[in-house]
C-alpha cells in the first residue's frame, strides 16, 4: 500500500505545515519495521515508539499510527466504529486523514484498500489487496489475571497459558456458560495467545484464515501486533464447552440479514425495541441490492 | 526372598548452597540429601535463614554458590526407582524450571493469600495446575476440584464460592488442595500452618500427615514451631544465624540434643 519513497510530496492533502498522513517518514519507517515483525511473529506483541496523535488516548491512537504508516496516496481509506461510518470516532478519523493525507475515502468495504475498524469486523469478506487496521485498548491478553507486565512477558515467551482457561473456567462456573462475549481471547498460529481487541466473539471466526492481513495497534500501551492473511485463528475453549457465536432468533429489522450482528437499539420508551445490523454498510448494500 | 529397600533413592541435593544478602544474613554451607518419601524440618529462630534456604531449594532464587541437584522421575516408573538422571536446578533453562515447579512439585506459601488466586472462585484455584498442564474438559476439572476439597476436608458445595469468603484455616487446605491436584513428587512448605489457632493447627496436622503418607510425598517443610516438627517429620536440620548446626532424626534431635543452641531451643518450648 505503501507507493514509493517519495510519497510525502506526492500529494499535498487539504492542510498544509504536515507531512503526508500526519506522522514524519522517521516514524513512519519505524512503525513499519515493528509491523514486519509483527507479521513475522503472528499474534505476538511488538513494542514500538508510539508518538502523541491530536485525540486522546482511548479513541484510536494506535490504530492510526498504523493507518499513518502503511496509507499510500493512491489507498482508499474506510473507518468504522462499532461496524458503522457515521459515527463520531469514524467520521472524526475519516476526516483527519482526509485532511492531512488527501486520500480517497469510501463507506463501501468492497472499495476501500485500508480499513481501520473499533470493534468490529466488516460482515462482507475481505479481500487479499485489503488491509485491516483494529484500534486496541489493552493488548494483553493475561492482564486480568496478571498484573505483572514483566510476568506476562515470561508467560508468553513459555506458552504458560494455562490461567487464560481460569478465566474461561470461572464464567462456567458462575453463568453455566462462556459469558465472555467480546475480546474472547484466540490462540494465533498455535502459539501465542492474543486479545482480538473488543470485538464481538460473533467475528472471531472471520480472523480464522483471513485472505486479508490484519493489523493492531494499541496506542496508549504502545504494541502492535499482526494476523498475517491465511493463519490460523483458534478461539479458546473447553472440551465439552465448545467455542459459540451469537445468533439471534429474528433477523435484521431493517434488510432482514439473518447472517450479521445485530445491535438492539431502543426505539421509544414503551419498551419498543428492534434489532439491525450493526454493519451500516452491508445494510445499506443488502437493501439497495433488494431495492 | 525379597528385602526391603533399605537405603531410598535420593531426590534432592543440596551442594555448598550459599546466599547471603550480608554477612551472617542468608544461608551459607549448606550441604543435605532429601530422599523419596521423606519429611524433612527445618527449624530455628527467625532470621535464621529457613526461608532464604526454601527459596534457593525450590528455584526462586539462584544461589550465590553451590547447586540444587533435583533428580527427576523416570517416564513410567515413578516412584519406583529414582533415575540416574541429574538436574542442576540452575544450570537448566528457565523453562524448564518452571515447568518442573508447575508439574512435579508444589509450593504451599505461609500466608494461604500469597499461594491463592483471591478473585477467582476455589473450583478454579484446584483447577488452576492442571489446566496449566492442559486438561481442557470442564466436568474432570470439576470433578477433581470437588474430590481434591473433600479430601482436605472441605465442603464440596463451596467449589464456587470466593476464597476470600472461607476462614484462614480452610484457605490454607484450599491451598494445599491447589498444590497437591497434580500429584507432585516434592512439596516445599514455608510455615503452613503459622497463622492458626491450635486447634484449626492439629486438624490440619492431621490432615498433611495423611496425605504425606497416602501419596508417598517427599516434603521439605520449614517451621519454627518445634511441635509442628515433631508431628511432621522424620529428619530435622536446625538453622542459626545462616548456617546448619545439628542434623539428624526427628526424635534425635528433640530428646537428645547436642549443639548448646539446640538444647535452648527444645527447652524454650512453652507445655501448658
Amino acid at each position: 500500500m505503501i507507493a514509493n519513497s517519495s510519497i510525502a510530496d506526492a500529494a499535498q492533502g487539504e492542510a498544509s505545515g504536515y507531512n503526508f498522513a500526519y506522522l514524519d517518514e522517521q516514524t513512519k519507517r519505524m512503525i513499519r519495521r515493528a509491523l514486519l515483525k509483527a507479521v513475522a511473529i503472528p499474534g505476538y506483541q511488538v513494542p514500538f515508539g508510539g508518538r502523541e496523535m491530536p485525540m486522546p488516548y482511548g479513541w484510536g491512537t494506535g490504530g492510526m499510527q498504523l493507518t499513518a504508516s502503511v496509507l499510500g496516496a493512491d489507498d482508499t481509506l474506510k473507518v468504522i466504529d462499532q461496524g458503522a461510518d457515521d459515527t463520531t470516532n469514524a467520521v472524526s478519523i475519516r476526516a483527519f486523514f482526509e485532511r492531512v493525507a488527501g486520500v480517497e475515502t469510501t463507506t463501501a468495504t468492497g472499495e476501500a484498500s485500508v480499513i481501520q475498524t473499533r470493534h468490529r469486523i466488516p460482515e462482507k469478506t475481505l479481500r487479499a489487496d485489503q488491509i485491516l487496521i483494529f484500534q486496541v485498548p489493552i493488548p494483553e491478553p493475561l492482564r486480568f489475571i496478571e498484573p505483572s507486565e514483566e510476568e506476562t512477558r515470561v508467560m508468553h515467551a513459555l506458552e504458560e497459558y494455562g490461567v487464560m482457561h481460569v478465566k474461561l473456567y470461572e464464567d462456567i462456573a458462575h453463568h453455566g456458560h462462556i459469558a465472555t462475549t467480546y475480546a474472547y481471547p484466540v490462540k494465533v498460529d498455535g502459539r501465542y495467545v492474543m486479545d482480538p481487541s473488543p470485538i464481538p466473539k460473533f467475528d472471531n471466526p472471520k480472523l480464522h484464515m483471513s485472505e486479508a492481513l490484519m493489523l493492531f495497534g494499541a496506542g496508549r500501551e504502545k504494541r502492535l501486533y499482526a494476523i498475517p492473511p491465511h493463519t490460523r485463528v483458534e478461539s479458546l475453549d473447553f472440551e465439552d464447552h465448545p467455542f459459540e457465536i451469537q445468533a439471534w432468533e429474528q433477523p435484521c429489522a431493517i434488510c432482514g440479514a439473518t447472517d450479521s450482528y445485530l445491535d438492539e437499539v431502543i426505539t421509544d420508551d414503551q419498551g419498543g425495541r428492534m434489532f439491525v445490523c450493526s454493519d451500516t454498510d452491508y445494510c445499506n448494500t443488502r437493501r439497495e441490492d433488494m431495492a | 526372598m525379597k528385602r526391603p529397600q533399605l537405603e531410598r533413592p535420593a531426590l534432592l541435593k543440596a551442594r555448598g548452597i550459599q546466599r547471603l544478602y550480608g554477612p551472617g544474613k542468608g544461608c551459607e554451607e549448606i550441604d543435605f540429601t532429601l530422599h523419596q518419601g521423606e519429611v524433612l524440618g527445618i527449624v530455628g529462630e527467625s532470621g535464621s535463614g529457613k526461608s532464604t534456604l526454601l527459596r534457593v531449594l525450590s528455584g526462586l532464587e539462584k544461589p550465590d554458590q553451590g547447586q540444587v541437584i533435583y533428580h527427576p522421575a523416570e517416564q513410567g516408573c515413578a516412584g519406583v526407582a529414582g533415575s540416574d538422571a541429574e538436574l542442576d536446578l540452575y544450570a537448566i533453562s528457565e523453562a524448564r524450571r518452571r515447568a518442573l515447579l508447575r508439574m512435579e512439585w508444589g509450593l504451599v506459601h505461609q500466608n494461604p493469600r500469597d499461594g491463592l488466586r483471591l478473585g477467582v472462585s476455589a473450583g478454579a484455584n484446584v483447577g488452576e495446575r492442571l489446566m496449566a498442564m492442559g486438561q481442557r474438559h470442564y466436568g474432570e476439572l470439576r470433578a477433581a476440584g470437588q474430590d481434591w476439597m473433600s479430601r482436605v476436608e472441605l465442603d464440596p458445595e463451596r467449589i464456587d464460592d470466593a476464597p476470600q469468603t472461607f476462614s484462614g484455616g480452610m484457605q490454607q487446605r484450599l491451598q494445599i488442595a491447589r498444590t497437591l491436584v497434580t500429584q507432585p513428587r516434592l512439596v516445599f512448605m514455608d510455615e503452613p500452618t503459622g497463622g492458626l489457632d491450635v486447634s484449626v493447627q492439629a486438624r490440619l496436622l492431621d490432615m498433611l500427615r495423611t496425605l504425606t503418607r497416602e501419596l508417598g510425598l517427599s516434603v521439605i517443610l520449614v517451621t519454627h514451631d518445634l511441635a509442628v516438627a515433631r508431628l511432621l517429620a522424620h529428619r530435622l536440620m536446625v538453622m542459626r544465624r545462616g548456617r546448619v548446626v545439628e542434623a539428624g532424626l526427628t526424635d534425635q534431635i528433640l530428646d537428645d540434643p547436642q549443639h548448646p543452641y539446640t538444647q535452648l531451643l527444645v527447652s524454650s518450648v512453652l507445655t501448658p
